[in-house]
Parts: C-alpha cells; sequence; structure tokens
C-alpha cells in the first residue's frame, strides 16, 4: 500500500512546516523560506507566516506538498510486546510462572538528574492513573533515582540480583544519552549480566528500535505505562526459563 | 505583612499557626547551622576575599585552598589566606598566581592577628563597595525601567550547553519581550564540589555556571537592556554542592535572581542535609546582601508526586522556606517562592484547583515575588496541546497577580527550547496578560465554591503535616520519607565529609560582615 500525507484530500501529500532562518525578517526573508522549502522537495509552497525573532533571525510557519510517498508495506517495525497485560494479569502470570517475586530496579543514569520518567513508571502511584512497579505484589521494585553511576545500579543488580535493570535518559541533548547507555551495555558485558538480566531503556527519545541497536533488550518511549515494561520483562523472562528447559 | 482581604475565605488564624510551625520546625534546624561550617562555605569565604582562578589541571584556587587546610577548615579557612596576603605582601591577584604554582599558604606561620584583621577589614571593604555598586547599579535601572518590565515578569530559559549560543537566544528572547533569563546548568553540575573556570562552550542540557560565563551573559543582556529600555534580569543556580560559592559569583557578577531553596538539593539530589541545611543559610545572606531574589523549588513536589494530593507539600515548603530564608534578614520582597501548574490535565476541574492554589500561595504570601512555574509533567510530545495547557496557565498566572512566571514551552519533553518555541510562549503570555489585564480586581468567587473549598483544604491539609512535621523533626521527617515521598538518612547523601563543626576560634570576617550588615543577631 503506497501512502502520502493527508490534508483534506487523499494523497494531496500536504505537509505543515515551521522553521527559523537566520536573517532579518523581510520580502526577502520570505521568498528565501518558500524556496528553502520548494527545494526541500515541496511543491505549491505558501509561507503563511513570518515573524521576527531578533533583528538577525525570523520565525516561519509554511505549507508544502510532497509527491513522495512511502510503501507502507514494506515498513518494518517490531514492538516490544504484541499484545500488553493488565497489572492484575502480570501478577497472576508470575504467580503461575515463576513462584517467586521478580525483582526490577531503576534509575536515571549518567548525569540525568530527570527522573519523571522513571517515577512514572516505578513509584508507587505510578502515572495517570496506571500504576507504578512498586504496587505490584509479585514484583519487588526499587527505584534508585537520578543520576545513578553506571557501574552502581549493576552493582545493586548483583546484589540483589535483580531479573530486570530499567534505565531512564531524558536529556539527550548532543546524544549525550546513546554515550551513557553504550556504557552501561559494556559494563554489564563486562560483568556477563547480558543474556541474564534484562536490560530496558526508557525515555521520550527513545524508542524499541534504537535500544535493540544499542543491545538492549527493549526501549519504551513516551506513552509507556509500568504494565507495558511489566508485560514484557515477565514474558521475555518467561520465554528465557522455558527455552531453557 | 500587608493585610489583604482574602477572596478564599482563607483564615488568618490557621495562616498564622503554619507560620509559628514553620519557626518551631527550623529553630532547631537554625541551631545546627549556627555552630557549622562547609567546605563550600569556606571557598565561597575565599572567594569573597579575592581568591579566584585555577591550576593548570583545571583545580580551582578556592579549592587548592581548602584541600590543603584539611581538618583546619574547622577554624576557617580565611585566616591562612588573609595571612598570607599580608607575610607576602601580595594583592590577592598576585597570591592566586602563587597559589595556582603550588604554594601551600596553610604552611605559613600565621602572623599577628591584629595584621590579619586589618587587612581582612580593608578586603571586606573592598567586596562590600563591589557588591553595594552592583545593588545600585540594578536599581537605577530597574528605576529607568521601571514602566517596561511586565507584570508578571516573564522569565524564559536558554540551555545550549555554550555560552556564546547561550546569549543570541538570551538576546533574541530579551528583544522579543522576556524579562528575565535564566542559564540553565549542564546536567550534573550540581553534583561537582567544585566551580569550573572560565567561558565553557560544552555542556548537555544547559552551561556550566562559571564566574566568566556570568560575566559573559551579563554584558551581554546589559546591552540588549540598553537597546530595549528595560533592564534585562539574569538568573542561575545557587544550588548544589557549591550552594554558597554560587551565591557569592552571582554577587560578585550582578545577578539578579538565584534558584535557591533549603531542600530542594536533600531530596532531587541526594545531597546530605546537615551540608545543604548549613549552605543554604550561608547562601541566602550572601544573596539577601546583594538584594538578589531567590526562587524556591517547590514545583519539584508535583512532579514527583500527585499534584492535587501533594499540594499542600508545597505549601509547607513556602512556610519553611520563607522561615530559612527570614533568618537570614531577607525580606519578603526577595523570596520568589515557587510552584506549579502540574495538575494532569485530565483531571475534571484541575484548571479550579489550579487557580484556586495559585490564589491562595498569592494570599498568603502578598509581598513575595511568587515564582510560578508552567506545566512539564503532563507535556507529551503533541505541541498543540502544549500551547493550549500553557495558555490557561499564562492566564493563572496574570488572573492571580504572580510575580514571576517560568514560561511554558511547546515543546517541553521533547528537547530544549529552540530560538522560535520561546518567541512562540512569549507572543501566548504577552496576549494573554494584555487581554485579561484587570481580570484580577474584577472577579471575586463563590462563598463555597470549588475554589475556596480547595485552598481552605490545602492550607487545613499543610498545617496538619507541618504538625506531624514539627512532632517527628525535620531531620527525621525527611529521613522517613514525609517529603516528596523520598527518604533521605541525615548520615548520608553526597557532601556530608564537607560539614565541619565550627572550633570555639573559628574566624569568618566575610560572615562576621554579613551577619552585621543584615542584622542576624547570634554570634
Amino acid at each position: 500500500m503506497f501512502i502520502k500525507p493527508y490534508g483534506d484530500t487523499s494523497n494531496d501529500g500536504a505537509v505543515q512546516l515551521s522553521f527559523t532562518l537566520p536573517v532579518k525578517n523581510c520580502g526577502r526573508a520570505k521568498e528565501a523560506a518558500r524556496l528553502y522549502v520548494q527545494k526541500l522537495g515541496f511543491q505549491k509552497v505558501d509561507v503563511v507566516h513570518a515573524a521576527a525573532l531578533s533583528e538577525e533571525f525570523t520565525f516561519f510557519v509554511a505549507y508544502g506538498k510532497t509527491e513522495t510517498g512511502i510503501d507502507y508495506d514494506k515498513v518494518e517495525y517490531a514492538e516490544a510486546v504484541d499484545k500488553y497485560m493488565s497489572m492484575d494479569e502480570i501478577n497472576e502470570f508470575i504467580k503461575t510462572n515463576f513462584k517467586r517475586k521478580l525483582v526490577i530496579i531503576g534509575a536515571c543514569t549518567g548525569t540525568d538528574a530527570h527522573t519523571v520518567g522513571i517515577d512514572a513508571i516505578m513509584n508507587m502511584k505510578g502515572y495517570n492513573h496506571h500504576f507504578g512497579l512498586e504496587r505490584y505484589p509479585m514484583i519487588e521494585a526499587l527505584n534508585m533515582g537520578s543520576q545513578v553511576p553506571n557501574e552502581k545500579i549493576l552493582a545493586k543488580a548483583k546484589e540483589l540480583k535483580a531479573d530486570a535493570v530499567l534505565v531512564s535518559q531524558i536529556v539527550t541533548q548532543k546524544d549525550v544519552h546513546i554515550k551513557n547507555l553504550t556504557e552501561l551495555i559494556e559494563l554489564a558485558e563486562a560483568e556477563k549480566m547480558r543474556g541474564k538480566t534484562l536490560l530496558v531503556m526508557g525515555g521520550p527519545r527513545v524508542n524499541n528500535k534504537l535500544a535493540k541497536e544499542l543491545g538492549y533488550d527493549a526501549g519504551f518511549g513516551t506513552g509507556t505505562y509500568a504494565e507495558h515494561v511489566a508485560t514484557f520483562v515477565v514474558k521475555k523472562l518467561y520465554e528465557r526459563m522455558t527455552s531453557k528447559k | 505583612m500587608t493585610p489583604v482581604k482574602s477572596k478564599l475565605g482563607l483564615s488568618p488564624t490557621k495562616i498564622a499557626k503554619a507560620r509559628k510551625l514553620a519557626a518551631e520546625i527550623t529553630a532547631p534546624v537554625q541551631e545546627f547551622i549556627d555552630t557549622h561550617t562547609t567546605v563550600t562555605i569556606e571557598r565561597a569565604t575565599l572567594r569573597l576575599l579575592g581568591a579566584d582562578g585555577a591550576n593548570a589541571d583545571g583545580v580551582p584556587v578556592p579549592n587548592l585552598i581548602a584541600q590543603a587546610c584539611a581538618d583546619k577548615l574547622a577554624g576557617g579557612a580565611s585566616v591562612f589566606y588573609v595571612n598570607a596576603l599580608v607575610k607576602l605582601a601580595k594583592t590577592p591577584a598576585e597570591l592566586n598566581k602563587e597559589i595556582e604554582k603550588g604554594l601551600d599558604i596553610s604552611k605559613l606561620e600565621l602572623t599577628d592577628s591584629r595584621h590579619i584583621q586589618k587587612k581582612a577589614d580593608e578586603l571586606i571593604k573592598g567586596t562590600d563597595a563591589r557588591i553595594a555598586g552592583n545593588v545600585a547599579h540594578r536599581n537605577a535601572q530597574l528605576k529607568l525601567s521601571k514602566d517596561r518590565i511586565k507584570s508578571p515578569m516573564i522569565y524564559v530559559i536558554v540551555a545550549t550547553g555554550n555560552i556564546y549560543e547561550d546569549v543570541k537566544q538570551a538576546q533574541a528572547a530579551a528583544h522579543q519581550g522576556a524579562d528575565i533569563i535564566a542559564v540553565i546548568r549542564t546536567t550534573g553540575q550540581s553534583l561537582l564540589d567544585y566551580v569550573p573556570y572560565g567561558p565553557t562552550t560544552e555542556g548537555f542540557g544547559g552551561t556550566y555556571a562559571t564566574q566568566e560565563n556570568f560575566r559573559i551573559m551579563r554584558k551581554a543582556l546589559d546591552e540588549t537592556g540598553e537597546k530595549e529600555g528595560r533592564y534585562i534580569r539574569l538568573v542561575n543556580y545557587c544550588s548544589g554542592l557549591c550552594m554558597p560559592e554560587i551565591a557569592a559569583m552571582g554577587a560578585l557578577e550582578r545577578l539578579d535572581m538565584m534558584l535557591n531553596d533549603s531542600m530542594y538539593g536533600i531530596l532531587f539530589r541526594d545531597i546530605n542535609m546537615y551540608r545543604t541545611f548549613t549552605d543554604q543559610f550561608f547562601s541566602r545572606m550572601i544573596n539577601t546582601a546583594a538584594d538578589i531574589i531567590i526562587n524556591t523549588g517547590e514545583d519539584n513536589y508535583l512532579t514527583t508526586s500527585d499534584a492535587v494530593e501533594k499540594a499542600h507539600t508545597v505549601l509547607a515548603s513556602q512556610f519553611l522556606n520563607e522561615k530559612f530564608a527570614a533568618n537570614t534578614g531577607m525580606p519578603n520582597r526577595l523570596m520568589g517562592l515557587g510552584h506549579a501548574f502540574e495538575i494532569n490535565p485530565d483531571v475534571k476541574n484541575g484548571f479550579l484547583y489550579e487557580y484556586a492554589q495559585a490564589l491562595m500561595a498569592r494570599e498568603i504570601f502578598p509581598e513575595h515575588p511568587l515564582k510560578y512555574m508552567p506545566p512539564t509533567k503532563f507535556m507529551t510530545g503533541d505541541i498543540f496541546k502544549g500551547l493550549a495547557m500553557n495558555t490557561l496557565f499564562n492566564f493563572v498566572c496574570k488572573a492571580t497577580g504572580q510575580g514571576i512566571a517560568l514560561l511554558g514551552m511547546l515543546t517541553e519533553a521533547i528537547h530544549t527550547p529552540y530560538l522560535q518555541d520561546r518567541h512562540l510562549a512569549i507572543d501566548n503570555a504577552l496576549y494573554v496578560h494584555n487581554t485579561m489585564e484587570g481580570f484580577k480586581d474584577e472577579i471575586e468567587f463563590k462563598k463555597d465554591g470549588i475554589m475556596a473549598r480547595r485552598a481552605r483544604q490545602v492550607l487545613d491539609e499543610t498545617t496538619s503535616f507541618l504538625s506531624e512535621v514539627k512532632a517527628q523533626g525535620l531531620f527525621k521527617a525527611i529521613e522517613t520519607a514525609m517529603f516528596a515521598e523520598i527518604k533521605r538518612p541525615r548520615d548520608g547523601g553526597k557532601g556530608f565529609d564537607g560539614v565541619y563543626e565550627k572550633t570555639a576560634d573559628y574566624w569568618n570576617p566575610v560572615e562576621t560582615y554579613l551577619k552585621k550588615k543584615l542584622k542576624i543577631a547570634g554570634k
């Protein structure tokens, strides 16, 4: 199936753009913006708004139509989990299949101090009426908080014999998160933890594809709740346990 | 305090009771503070006496001195610095060079204490003149631009990591209408036990706070202020392990506001509680002396916990921050107590609760330039919804007469703001603030309506919460996760080894000067 953006008619290819150019706001600047959008491959370009941000910068809103389409059938993307379970189902699943509590620890590692993501997944209260892992009777959850060194979280994982480690990264300026996430994988490799303890990463600019590329078992982005992560963890652990037998 | 007729029907007796509880809670902590110093207080003191620079490895001169002093810090580091100036007959700049090269001033034999005192008096006089000059300059500029500074003042953040890029963005924001520019610090700086030296161009999610960076941005904003006919205020972060040193640098370089909370570091950065309480006191003395408005960090309670259920922890913290600040002689007009618009947008009547809580803060702290923080927790990447939420935030800001409006960015939760994001935010705020200029004075509320009941409930919950904290004691309360649902042991956290009980002959001429200037009783 070949698809194109939908504005108000099938396949019209309408796209909305906004951007800033480093020039003073004037007629010439607006024309430059129009030509620039055209150079991006858009046709019927309309620069509908221009505003001076300072004497040296102008902000534009523009519309354009594109001829470019994409074959949707050829797009490949593996979701971490096909179907999610609820909190109760997850607890039952653990009781039935593991007959013990699972241990999950999480933190914002490296220099990242933004715990809003890991808190949403781990803390009792959860986020948006989705309880966090601390609330799960069959999960022993420990949130180590912000700015935890990678060595420290792995040491804690060993000490508690953690089944899964969740790493949250919010600050992604200049790809600082990639460096830190890679370091953690290398340390886990050195400690021979990969393949045993599940390593899961999360953050607003993170997805499952990136996680796999970096060597994690899964990655979760915006819109993730505790039950999503927990479903992945229990299913993956179960899969490993049963394939070993 | 100016009596204000409460539109929410808040009981003055209950407010007074909460204030009394805050005084009782902070008193034992203040006793600890008065008998202790910390490694960063000593370094801040040295900075105010002239210590500056860094050695070839980037270790700052104040740190070199503190390291050399080691346990002698309990008696104060100043004596060694001032002694060296007297004995070696050098200026601070000359002495700093020697220390950079390896001179250990703690090994020099101490000269007559009268000479040391005399030299200290002379140095303090210079520092005082510089700070007083900064205050006078700011006041003169503010007077000139009185009619052009907005109410609430518009506060935006720059965070490029590169001070020179920050300058471009800050100048553009000021041109668009911002009254206040905050340079966010690089992630992780709060946990460095030193302040980096010189201009910096490499940071993540923010830019290093260094004295040179302060100077660069101050100069840039003064230029833009001149052009715009409006004084532009500069903000940085007086928090983390170097809180008093940042305060010292800010006082010297004419910053206008400082993020500065009495408990934020303990709860959200795992810095030791004794260290933080002691540091916040010294840093607030400096901020008060330099007429710098502090911004407290109550918004963090709401990003960590549920904003409806834990609204009272914000008010409780405001009372504690107010009292801790008052202990440093700080007037109300310098207390930018924090709070935030963080209720889940799906909550029915959430807007009414936000409005009630913001107005409640305004009525309880009528003289304080309240710092109101925008939605962040429920910003999702849907920039259009984000813009709508920010508009409601701007409405509450204006409708309740907040002092400082930190504008929300539609791209919150996506990236550090683009140039255009700030423009859209400022445009939105200017529109809302202008179109409802007289709204605040037009409106009254139903006596027992949703808003009045909400505000009364939060105040009641606050007083009972403060009573519990008082019963436990503040140290214990923090240990048992009463704040932000975060447990912090009293002997745990970072920086505990940098706390010293003052010796009987502890000498700190800067502290003596500050206490005298700010009329703080005690030694």
